[in-house]
């Protein structure tokens, strides 16, 4: 480290996310190493350490002879201007060498309001920001993580994606570099030999030309570039790589815990969520192999708390299993078993009682909308009965804090459903007054409504985002219909779902925009400290880009959209159908009750969906 | 109940008081020694550290009380279990049954470093001596009921002070308990009375802590 950094550390917020150090940090002798990577995460260090992929993705990397994987995260605002002040590049955890030095460069995105970070991060490293600017073989930048999905704002910055999970792909990619750079090889050379491994997208091998009412013409694959680009999935989770020696951050991060993936993909179809169908097919791990590596990353780690993670937890066939043989090891060894995202339907009083015995944890709620009817549209299959029975059931188990999470501006909502949402919130109310065993401690209803931002890769990708100003009108409508003290009532601002809404189903003419917001100061968007709505209003006039064409328009339902060349699994087919249906208010059972023919199984090849 | 003695040195000097006791808390997990759990709604572990240390000073001397739970593990069996659990910068230098009170330490010794990268300006090691023998040396104290002026003096037993190469080290012996002077105090002194002498940067370390006798303290 240098004695540079060691001056400033004393003179910014929480030093140690600067310095690496932590228990089970990699260290490896550069004499040794043939393939540096500086793996970038597009936030802070709390968020990007408590990020799961990220902690497999450096296990799996690290495990590969010659090859060291370090950590970078995006600074915070004060040291981002000491560094800037001092001319400090920005620079790796592990080795505390600048990112510039670093053969490949990786980011993974999880969220669009992060696209100004990565940016922001080139420029603090002095990369140079535009893929056609970096010539040569060091410094080759690659993405993966959901965004990647639909690449297209970053398409002129990034070098080529990773599509879909990364533990098979990732080493493969590295081989390649390693050989690339043993063989002299230009980068030209390079990205044509990685865009044929399956997975890979090479922006730069795609021509996109737009219409004149400026809606996508074609996508033009160049180079001998794949047309259609589908996405990796790993088939056996078993046999999978599993991080049990987890790097312990030596400060506080958000998820301060162990952290196990009980299984991936999703049976429920929510209409809206990018998740539910861009992680699809369903892919089980068994309950021994997980006991196994709860007990070892615990032992190893020597967390205190350890949570169950998927998308929807109360679907792991072997919940019950695992959670027998869980909660009386974490019993005798004082650690506190979570289990979040359970759903409101099948969310056993049994399992919420032995869960309790360690800690009590909250209960939330995401009905997504007010009424039954819009619930349908959505697909969320959560009726109000399950709800107010499980609220029974939690308030005569002592529990008085309940979350419910909607969205407004959902397809096809109207002030009816709207109100659904007080009248829900007031049929809660009244069950915890018939059911609560300790009325003294009173009741706390936290409400939030998020502003509905349509996803690519979902039966919504096709849909309007209503305008900000009707958003906030409906955000009033419900605020004006909550009358008990027990509410506690939280809306997002528009803004920045506005802008999550363009990038999410934005287009390569994108790119310009975020470069210049960017140049004007934008970063962590996803903080409200630093997001500045006007330095984004400024820079999309700048660039003569309407913010309304990727919002309030709607995408046709025969327009080329961006991000079609990526097979995710799901076919467009479906989406289709189901956004159909959605309109007929009809509901798609579970992929348990029976297969809605989504066509993620077709990327299967040694084993069945496990839905 | 046990105690270790441990120091914080390196990177590990940027961890919080609060991280370092999350940190040995996970240690003596790692390490296979379950702690005892204090009582009520939410059970922590017991581990207390003696004096907070501020986030960028490093030190020799800390104090870690903790109470193991189960089977009696022998003190230097202890040690090794844990320096091999923790980070690279916290070291157990050795642990210890029956410690004193932790009310009667009363001193700490600390070295205070002041770096010049031009050099150390010409007599200053002479005026910072006669600064610190001054009847009075009012800092502001920043507390409850706003910025308060304090006459640091009373609470500095000895300083010495020596020139080296680019450095002023000053070794100065204070209170550490009722009332306390954190050692960055005696660099802010320089810094407000002499500012033509205030460093480029300032280093901290704490040496070794003593009790109301001037005995070291364990």
């Amino acid at each position: 480290m240098t004695e540079l950094i060691q001056r400033i550390l004393p003179t910014v917020q929480k030093p140690a996310r600067y310095t690496g150090g932590e228990f089970n940090e990699v260290k490896k002798d550069s004499k040794d190493v043939r393939v540096r990577v500086a793996f970038c995460f597009p936030d802070t260090y709390e968020i990007g350490m408590s990020n799961v992929g990220m902690r497999i993705l450096y296990g799996v990397m690290n495990q590969m002879d010659g090859v060291w994987c370090e950590r970078v995260f995006a600074p915070w605002g004060d040291m981002e201007d000491a560094m800037r002040q001092h001319d400090l590049p920005l620079w790796a955890l592990e080795s505390q060498e600048p990112v510039q030095n670093f053969d490949m460069i990786a980011f993974t995105i999880g969220y669009e309001m992060c696209y100004s970070n990565i940016l922001n991060m080139l420029n603090l490293a002095k990369v140079p920001l535009r893929s056609s600017e970096r010539r040569g073989l060091k410094n080759i930048v690659f993405a993966g993580g959901v965004c990647a999905f639909n690449p297209e704002p970053l398409a002129e910055y990034i070098d080529f994606f990773s599509l879909g999970e990364g533990e098979e792909i990732t080493p493969e990619i590295i081989s390649l570099y390693d050989k690339a750079k043993a063989g002299g090889w230009s980068k030209e050379q390079f990205l044509l030999e990685v865009s044929q491994i399956p997975g890979i997208y090479v922006p730069s091998f795609y021509r996109h030309e737009y219409n004149e009412d400026g809606t996508l013409k074609t996508i033009i694959p160049l180079n001998g570039a794949p047309e259609t680009l589908t996405k990796r999935i790993i088939e056996n989770l078993d046999e999978a790589y599993w991080p049990t020696k987890m790097i312990i951050p030596s400060t506080e991060i958000v998820h301060d815990r162990a952290n196990l993936e009980v299984f991936r993909g999703c049976i429920r179809g929510c209409r809206f969520c990018q998740a539910g169908f861009s992680c699809r097919p369903v892919r089980r791990k068994s309950a021994d192999v997980l006991y196994r590596q709860a007990v070892e990353t615990l032992t190893d780690s020597g967390n205190n708390e350890i949570t169950l993670s998927s998308l929807s937890t109360s679907d792991y066939r072997e919940l019950k299993e695992l959670t027998d043989a869980l909660i009386p090891y974490c019993e005798e060894n004082k650690i506190n078993l979570s289990v979040p995202s359970l759903r409101a339907d099948n969310f056993s009083r049994e399992l919420m009682e032995k869960l309790q015995t360690v800690r009590k944890s909250g209960l939330t709620f995401a009905p997504e909308a007010g009424t039954q009817r819009l619930r349908d549209v959505i697909n969320k299959n959560l009726t109000e009965d399950e709800i107010l029975t499980t609220c029974a059931n939690a308030f005569s188990g002592g529990w008085n804090n309940v979350k419910l999470y909607f969205m407004l501006g959902l397809p096809t909502e109207t002030d009816e459903d709207v109100l659904g949402i007080a009248d829900l919130v007031y049929k809660v109310i009244k069950t915890w007054k018939e059911h609560a065993v300790n009325k003294k401690r009173g009741l706390r209803v936290h409400v939030a409504t998020a502003y509905f931002v349509p996803k690519p890769h979902t039966p919504f990708q096709w849909e309007k985002q209503i305008d900000p100003s009707e958003y906030l009108r409906r955000c009033k409508l419900l605020k004006d219909h909550f009358y008990s003290k027990s509410i506690e009532y939280n809306y997002h601002t528009p803004d920045l779902s506005r802008l999550e809404a363009v990038m999410a189903r934005g287009d390569r003419r994108l790119g310009p925009v975020i470069e210049t917001a960017v140049r004007n100061g934008a970063k962590l968007d996803g903080w409200d400290e630093y997001f500045r709505y006007d330095l984004w209003q400024d820079a999309f006039r700048e660039c003569g880009v309407d913010m309304d064409f990727y919002t309030v328009r709607g995408f046709g339902e025969d327009e080329l959209l961006a991000w079609d060349p990526i097979n995710v699994g799901v076919t467009k087919k479906f989406l289709l159908r189901e956004r159909h249906r959605a309109y007929e208010w009809k509901v798609t059972p579970d992929c348990r009750q029976g297969c809605a023919g989504c066509g993620a199984n077709c990327l299967l090849k040694e084993v069945q969906c496990d839905a | 109940m046990p105690r270790a003695l441990f120091e914080k040195t390196g990177n590990a000097v940027w961890m919080s008081h609060l991280d370092l006791m999350r940190l040995f808390q996970r240690a003596f997990k790692r390490a296979g020694l379950p702690l005892t759990h204090t009582q009520g709604f939410n059970p922590r572990p017991s581990v207390s550290i003696a004096l907070p240390l501020s986030v960028g000073v490093e030190s020799q001397c800390e104090l870690l009380d903790f109470d193991l739970d189960g089977a009696q593990v022998p003190c230097n069996e202890i040690c090794d279990r844990l320096n091999s659990a923790l980070v690279a910068g916290v070291r157990v230098r050795e642990v210890y049954e029956n410690g004193s009170k932790i009310k009667n330490l009363a001193f700490l010794r600390c070295m205070v470093t002041l770096e010049y990268d031009n050099g150390v300006p010409e007599g200053a090691g002479e005026r910072i001596r006669a600064l610190f023998a001054s009847d009075r040396l009012l800092l502001d104290k920043k507390s409850k009921n706003g910025i308060t002026e304090q006459d640091i003096i009373p609470m500095i037993r000895s300083v010495e002070i020596k020139e080296e190469g680019r450095e002023v080290a000053l070794d100065a012996v204070v209170c550490c308990q009722n009332p306390t002077l954190n050692p960055m105090q005696i660099s802010a002194a320089v810094s407000r009375y002499l500012p033509e002498l205030t460093p480029d940067f300032a280093k901290f370390r704490r040496i070794e802590t003593y009790d109301t006798n001037e005995n070291v303290f364990r």
